[in-house]
């Protein structure tokens, strides 16, 4: 009996615009960016860029605990960030795409708010479509499985949309969240950059496999992997994974290449570990170079305009980090807020009094001594 | 041969050999891991950026240039995975030692820690065992936000078939993960991010500090004065209770304050003894209050000493609330000095001294 083969499979990888600006006018076509549209993405670049740069000053100045760095990754999370729609799609995110998660309504101040160390800038603002940032790291691709399951019993035309890093996609939670999103064909798109380290571990020691896309076809999903440093393609990959999802045409694992310029966090020194020549010939991939320079050819950006640019993103950086630092510090009597939806008695209690985890420190919580104590 | 650290009975100080020096925590628990490789081939190490990174916090800085990547191994991000494998490791002889960046971590491998590290023996009516030791960070403290900030101890004490090693200073951490590699069941060593700079007196050469035996760190056995109240607690903790005890020494109140050391098994015997010196007793936790190791201390002590009781046993906890991020609240809510000293004096409150 010959042998046949039952399985066959090959992953694409998509390149609109270059290193050196040019754009693929063939691939660059049909549901595209106006120019508008790109002119605004790059002027958003710069101010992301400068967000991140002044996170990562106030780190080194005491000002903030541990921040990781989002530079270089710009394009994978504005490209994406403009498929889906703000108020329809749902975002479920790591810690590597702010600038997505500004795009659909995270206020600014809130990134770094979190990254200061208070809780209050994990408090998603109503009506915007995002789950907090995940520490632990993989457990939001299963959320947002679970989201898009949620649509598709409600029958709503929406998507969900997950990030990771190359990393998690070591996690169970990737694998279990994979399999049941294709087994029940919910709309959710798996978007993960790769950008190329997981701390100190490169890819190599993370997964035999030579990409992440491929992964999809062990569940049944679409792959593709694109330059996650072109704005075009990255854009393009996503606006398709989301229509194809939310026409119940399956899901979509895209892997954009990119890399953290960066260090992991501020705690990291990733010369350690990473060769130099290796970080400059990314830097010359650096998805803002080329998008200038495609802009500048098309008579649509300037010196000028940069200076401008660059001048407004500052001071809207000042406010940003004016209003994250101007808040009130929470009061303690706030342990104990949103432990449950309503705070039992002994808690309530525990908040009147201030008198809390040493049970023997208010004789009326003993429950001896003293007739006060009044249990529901 | 291999000495031991401390007689059988509980005392201040310890008795520390020749060839001691200060070396901080992170680097007793390197000396600890790399003496016991170095006599034992079966042992490596794996986690999370382990090897080329040297340790996330650099516990095993060094250990990759000197025993190479087949047993200094990174592992891909999967902590089921890797506490999974280990378990295949050790049941066909080898010695692994798992380091979790956090204990916060080890949750995703819940069913491997809970479900096979310790059955595994009993199910097999003793054919397999699972001689591997796990370790890594736990604890609040180092304003990691509640899902980075857990204390695993009520949960895994809980279970039958764990040993629990919890050290509080540079010395114990040594001597407890040394008797842990040695141990032919699995023993999960809960160390504190917010400890691994701090240095103490440390000996060179190779020692254990058998399970089971508390350190008695303030008071005296001696006779001459008993104390006024027992303080008991685990890990990090201590320290705090240490503090507290110094302070209330100054308006006269004397403390006991017994390091635990392991969690299980438990050295119940030492906190009886101290309870009938003291006669009021305060078990100091950086678990939450419910179900906590805590709470098993005081089930004990009123199950085997009650009439030693003068006043009902305290406990001081964490709030019963996640692990606060900001700053002053996560502050307020760990177990800290203030909370330990007011426990105490409401112990001796109404007695005469
Ligand atoms: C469950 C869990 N294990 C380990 C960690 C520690 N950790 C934080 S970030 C990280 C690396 C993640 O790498 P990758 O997924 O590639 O994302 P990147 O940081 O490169 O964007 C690790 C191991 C964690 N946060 N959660
Ligand atoms: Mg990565």
């Amino acid at each position: 009996m010959p042998i046949r083969t039952v399985y066959k499979a090959q992953v694409d990888h998509l390149q609109i615009l270059d290193e050196d600006g040019k754009v693929d006018d063939k691939l660059w076509r049909g549901d595209i960016l106006s120019d508008e549209q790109v002119v605004f993405a790059y002027d958003f670049m710069i101010t992301c860029r400068q967000l991140d740069e002044i996170a990562f000053k106030l780190q080194r100045s005491g000002r903030m605990g541990t921040y990781p760095q989002n530079k270089g990754q710009e394009a994978a999370a504005i490209g994406s960030g403009m498929a889906a729609v703000k108020g329809r799609d749902f975002l479920c995110p790591c810690y590597r795409e702010n600038a997505a998660l500004f795009l659909h309504g995270m206020p600014m101040e809130y990134v770094l708010m979190n990254w200061m160390g208070d809780e209050r800038g994990n408090k998603i603002p109503e009506g915007v479509n995002i789950t907090p940032i995940s520490i632990p790291i993989g457990t939001q691709m299963l959320h947002a499985a679970g989201i898009a399951w949620a649509y598709k019993l409600r029958k709503e035309d929406r998507c969900v949309i997950t990030y990771f890093g190359d990393g998690a996609t070591s996690e169970g939670d990737f694998h279990e969240a994979m399999n049941f999103a294709t087994v029940q064909n919910v709309p959710c798109v798996f978007f993960c950059q790769n950008n190329q380290w997981a701390i100190s571990v490169p890819r190599e020691i993370q997964m035999n496999s030579e990409t992440v896309a491929q992964k999809a076809f062990a569940y049944g999903a679409h792959a593709i992997q694109v330059d996650g440093n072109d704005l075009f393609a990255v854009y393009k990959a996503t606006r398709e994974a989301i229509d194809r999802a939310r026409a119940g045409g399956g899901v979509t694992l895209i892997e954009a290449m990119t890399y953290r310029l960066a260090d992991h966090t501020t705690a990291d020194d990733a010369r350690r570990y990473r060769d130099e020549a290796e970080v400059a010939s990314w830097r010359g991939k650096d998805p803002m170079i080329r998008l200038r320079k495609y802009l500048e050819g098309k008579g649509l950006w300037d010196d000028a305009r940069q200076a401008a640019s660059e001048e407004k993103a500052k001071v809207l950086v000042a406010e940003v980090v004016k209003r994250a630092e101007g808040i009130e510090k929470p009061a303690v009597t706030d342990i104990f807020d949103y432990t449950f939806a309503e705070l039992d008695p002994e808690l309530e209690l525990q908040k009147a009094t201030m008198r809390t985890s040493s049970i023997g420190q208010e004789p009326s919580q003993v429950g001896l001594n003293s007739g006060e104590r009044q249990h529901a | 041969m291999t000495a031991t650290l401390d007689p059988p009975n509980p005392t201040t100080a310890h008795h520390l050999p020749e060839g001691t020096r200060e070396i901080a925590f992170r680097e007793a628990l390197r000396e600890a891991m790399s003496q016991e490789m170095r006599r034992d081939q079966r042992i490596f190490l794996m986690g999370e950026e382990v090897a080329q990174y040297n340790g996330a916090y650099k516990v095993s800085q060094g250990m990759l240039d000197e025993f190479g990547p087949k047993r200094i191994i990174d592992s891909p991000i999967s902590e089921n995975g890797f506490a999974g494998l280990a378990v295949g490791a050790a049941m066909y002889g080898l010695r692994p030692i798992i380091e979790f960046m956090s204990w916060s971590f080890s949750l995703v491998a819940a069913d491997q820690l809970l479900n096979n590290v310790p059955k595994m023996l009993y199910m097999s009516g003793g054919q397999w065992g699972c001689p591997v030791t796990f370790r890594g960070n736990n604890g609040a403290g180092g304003q990691l936000g509640s899902t980075h900030s857990w204390t695993t101890e009520a949960i895994y004490s809980n279970i039958p078939g764990l040993k629990i090693a919890i050290p509080s200073c540079p010395a114990d951490a040594k001597g407890l993960l040394t008797t842990a590699i040695r141990d032919d069941d699995p023993v999960f060593n809960l160390e504190s991010e917010r400890m691994l700079s701090d240095k103490g007196p440390v000996p060179e050469g190779e020692y254990t500090i058998p399970f089971g035996l508390a350190a008695l760190r303030r008071g005296t056995w001696s006779g001459e004065r008993d104390s006024d109240c027992t303080l008991v607690s685990f890990g990090r903790p201590v320290n705090f209770c240490i503090e507290a005890a110094d302070e209330l020494a100054k308006d006269g109140i004397v403390c006991d304050v017994l390091d635990m050391r392991t969690i299980r098994p438990l050295d119940i015997d030492s906190i009886i003894e101290s309870l009938k010196r003291t006669n009021r007793i305060v078990v100091v936790d950086q678990c939450w209050p419910f179900a906590s190791v805590a709470s098993e201390v005081i089930t004990q002590v009123c199950e085997k000493a009650f009439d030693y009781l003068d006043h009902q046993p305290l406990r001081v906890n964490t709030d019963d609330v996640p692990t606060p991020y900001a700053k002053n609240l996560e502050a307020e809510y760990l177990p800290h000095k203030g909370k330990i000293m007011a426990a105490v004096k409401t112990t001796l409150a109404g007695a005469t001294a």
